[in-house]
């Protein structure tokens, strides 16, 4: 339902598509883990305009005449990776005026040269979902980023090929959207708030499909994004906590019938079993220790097997600044460590992520078809040691850790914390953008 | 973990200390190159011998792992005063009500049963430099204890260890109080510190019965200023860092500087001064006075020669407190080599801290402190199997 208008964005990835990638690339040796599929260990990535085009053992994949061939042995090759949960790029949702702000949307706030973007390339992200915060019982729309070289929130963009939609819609229960009123109280208000606010919407679509147009209701921003969110083409992305707020969310999901994605989840592990019932999917965070507030003292990091066992989807997120996008790759160290299989724990930084964005045909994977997202590491992805030396996205670098400007993203010093125009950059990355890829 | 906690603290609760025989396919014991197949034995808290072939006497209980190293040194954290809850009611780090306050004791607020002290025990973590945080130009003194539970009197190795300051923007009190600016930060600390040299200088020339005032505040600068404990100054600019420099030649005080984000530019001043630094954990978060960190700092200026150390830091949030175990691996991964980073949470934190006489590394007559780890310890996935204090296993699992 009206779609927002993405004629600028498309404008501008088409040029910055012809611009790269006249000829395949061939990535030769690298092993290759390709989620989709059992890992190769002396693989072949072949990418052209923007796309993988080929991706298999070494001797078993054609490589097409006219491409440039990289030899990359020693190093491996994966999926972008997909961070569920992000707030990089300076981003702003609801204010204070009041606990559900449906109509705000993230993409109106959202600073692409802020130096947080071009650290979380560094860290190998490629597909982010940039939200606003967990202070409101609904705090705007989410929207959903690759992380192409852009100078503009447009050229990030990544328009649901169905729906036109750009993002979900942030959600929050437990203590963060607890406040003087005209907020919450209690648990019980703020699940009626909600509840309120979904009847006023299903009231308003019954209107809107009304045969007299005269009778049709005034249009309201916030309650449309609502109806996107009920009709199932809008994902609910719900910040939940403590274990009997997740049921409250699978509740009201039940009751509703909106599309959802829990995030954080810190107490999954006491509900695993529910979860997975649900058939709802988990973005999770991992961090160093629990507690910091009173619905995370039971974060532990066994949520990521628990629902691993029980059967349900899970992914991982930053949740950037809480952890720091460059070290994404070690919340599936963590899971590991904490009993998932290395096989989930890595899909939970990629496919599974892409799957929660709805945007696992794109994304999440590299299989022929898919965009040419990658991450070209020194080593293996859940070894401490491994950097991130090359992030793609559709084919193009976006940060490459021996030219000096992304260094200085990744590793940190002086003019890290200030912005600068991403890459590539014509002043700064001239010689990169002739050597060809 | 929860089981492991549980048993740890029937284990701390019972008196009978078993002589204990640790073996390592690698034992790292800082003291020297890494043993292998090596085995520590640890006599009645102490450690007795290190080494290959050694024989375990018999009735001796015995752990194996595949990596031993001493138990890890936190150089600073927040952790017994700064509750995982981070409620009101659990919040002991910081005292806002005026800015200096030397004389607010870190043994008067440590929690030893704090689920934080038991959650880093697990990874190994045997020793912390904890106490009053950052946030006031002077915030209170720190204590070194051992991470086991109990009573702090039971924990406490030395219970006043260096005085906490704050310079920069974090020494800043909340708007409409001062002070409000750096340079006012500065004044009310040289202003304090002058007042207790006088009061010292009276004390000292005082005939007997004619003595001033007792003062606890400037009794614990005066402690400072005769250079029985160091001031540890969180600070992260390099122009703040340098001020540091400046206050502490001034008035001849030990300095420890802490955190010191901007170090990497100005490291050739903290060299000459002769002053140590405790780093931010390598994963801090680069904002406000901290943008402008490096995950190389630590290299760098060990390279340089400084005495340095890891810490876990103070966090206001979630997570409520790091783990230096995975600063020091971050530290790794982002080029430090494994024996550097690891001696940045062992043997070269206790020299920082003054206790390296007692722990940090495995050798005959130091503490039986040693952390077990299944696998590399900088792994993600590696797991601490047990912690041991001075003999005693305070921690076994799967951390």
């Amino acid at each position: 339902m009206r779609k927002i208008p993405i004629l600028v964005p498309a404008v501008a990835l088409a040029g910055s598509l012809a611009l790269a990638q006249e000829a395949p690339l061939a990535l030769v040796g690298a092993r290759v883990v390709p989620i989709a599929g059992p890992e190769i260990e002396r693989g072949v990535l072949v990418v052209h305009r923007g796309k993988v085009v080929a991706v298999g053992a070494e001797g078993a994949v054609e490589i097409p005449g006219g491409a440039a061939r990289r030899e990359v042995a020693g190093k491996v090759l994966m999926p972008g990776l997909v961070d569920t949960h992000s707030h990089v790029g300076s981003v702003e949702g609801a204010d204070a005026s009041a606990p559900i702000q449906p109509e705000v949307r993230a993409l109106d706030s959202i600073d692409v040269l802020d130096p947080r973007i071009q650290k979380a390339r560094a860290g190998g992200i490629t597909t982010v979902n940039v939200m606003p915060g967990s202070g409101h019982l609904v705090s705007g729309q989410t929207v959903y980023l690759k992380l192409r070289p852009g100078r503009t929130i447009e050229d990030l963009l990544v328009p649901h090929p169905d729906t036109g939609l750009l993002g979900g819609l942030k959600m929050a229960n437990g203590t963060n959207s607890r406040k003087k009123p005209p907020f919450p109280g209690t648990r019980a208000k703020s699940a009626a708030l909600v509840r309120e606010q979904y009847v006023k919407a299903q009231e308003y679509r019954r209107k809107l499909a009304g045969e007299d147009e005269k009778k049709r209701p005034a249009r309201d921003l916030g309650l449309d994004a609502l109806v996107e969110a009920l009709d199932g083409r809008r994902m609910v992305h719900h910040h939940t906590h403590r274990h009997d707020d997740v049921l409250t969310v699978l509740r009201l999901r039940k009751e509703f019938g909106f599309r959802v994605v829990l995030h954080h989840v810190s107490e999954a592990w006491k509900v695993a079993g529910e979860i997975a019932a649900a058939g709802v999917p988990c973005s999770l965070i991992l961090v160093d220790s629990p507690g910091g507030k009173l619905e995370a003292k039971d974060l532990l990091w066994r949520s990521a097997p628990a629902l691993e066992e029980a059967g349900a989807l899970v992914g991982f997120h930053t949740d950037d600044p809480i952890t720091d996008s460059r070290v994404f790759l070690r919340a599936a160290g963590l899971a590991v460590r904490a009993g998932m299989s290395r096989e989930k724990a890595l899909a939970g930084l990629t496919q599974a992520g892409a799957t929660m964005l709805d945007l696992g045909d794109r994304v999440g994977s590299l299989a022929p078809g898919k965009d040419a997202d990658f991450v070209l590491l020194s080593g293996d992805p859940l070894d401490y040691r491994t950097r991130v030396l090359e992030t793609w996205v559709e084919g193009e670098k976006v940060f490459d850790l021996s030219r000096e400007t992304d260094r200085l993203y990744a590793v940190g010093g002086y003019g890290a914390g200030r912005g600068q125009p991403s890459v590539p950059h014509a002043c700064l990355d001239h010689e990169d953008a002739e050597e060809g890829r | 973990m929860t089981r492991g906690v549980a048993a740890a603290l029937l284990l701390v609760a019972s008196p009978a200390v078993a002589q204990l025989a640790v073996r390592g396919e690698t034992v790292y014991t800082m003291a020297g190159p890494p043993v292998r197949d090596g085995v520590v034995l640890v006599r009645d808290g102490r450690i007795e011998k290190v080494g290959t072939g050694i024989a375990v006497p018999s009735g001796w209980r015995e752990l194996r792992a595949r990596v031993v190293t001493p138990g890890l040194v936190d150089a600073h954290t927040v952790v017994g005063l700064a509750g995982y809850l981070n409620q009101p009611h659990d919040q002991d780090q910081l005292e806002p009500s005026a800015p200096v306050q030397p004389e607010l004791r870190a043994i008067d607020a440590y929690n030893p049963e704090e689920r934080l002290v038991a959650w880093v025990r697990g990874f190994g973590v045997t020793t912390i430099h904890s106490g009053h945080g950052p946030g006031a130009v002077v915030s209170g003194e720190t204590l070194i204890a051992k991470t086991r539970g109990g009573t702090v009197e039971e924990a406490v190795i030395v219970p006043a260890a260096m005085v906490a300051a704050t310079l920069g923007a974090g020494a800043k009190a909340e708007e409409g109080k001062s002070p409000g600016t750096r340079a006012k930060a500065v004044a009310l600390l040289r202003a304090e510190l002058v007042k207790a040299r006088e009061h010292l200088a009276k004390k000292e020339s005082a005939e007997e019965g004619k003595e001033p005032e007792r003062s606890l505040r400037l009794e614990a600068l005066g402690a400072v200023l005769r250079g029985e404990r160091p001031l540890l100054v969180t600070v992260n600019r390099a122009n703040d860092i340098v001020t540091s420099l400046r206050v502490a030649e001034e008035f001849g005080l030990r300095l420890v500087l802490d955190g010191a984000a901007e170090a990497y530019l100005v490291t050739d001043r903290i060299k000459a001064a002769g002053v140590p630094v405790i780093v931010h954990p390598t994963m801090a978060r680069d904002f406000g006075e901290r943008e402008n960190l490096s995950r190389e700092t630590l290299g760098v200026l060990r390279r340089a020669g400084i005495p340095v150390a890891l810490q876990s830091g103070f966090e206001s949030y979630v997570p409520k407190t790091r783990v230096v175990l995975f600063e020091a691996a971050a530290a790794a991964t982002y080029g430090l080599p494994f024996e550097d980073a690891l001696a940045a949470v062992t043997i070269d934190a206790a020299r920082v801290l003054g206790i390296d006489g007692r722990v940090g590394s495995l050798a005959p007559g130091k503490d039986g402190d040693l952390a077990l780890y299944d696998g590399d310890p900088f792994d993600w996935r590696s797991h601490c199997v047990a912690t041991v204090i001075e003999g005693e296993v305070v921690s076994e699992g799967n951390y």
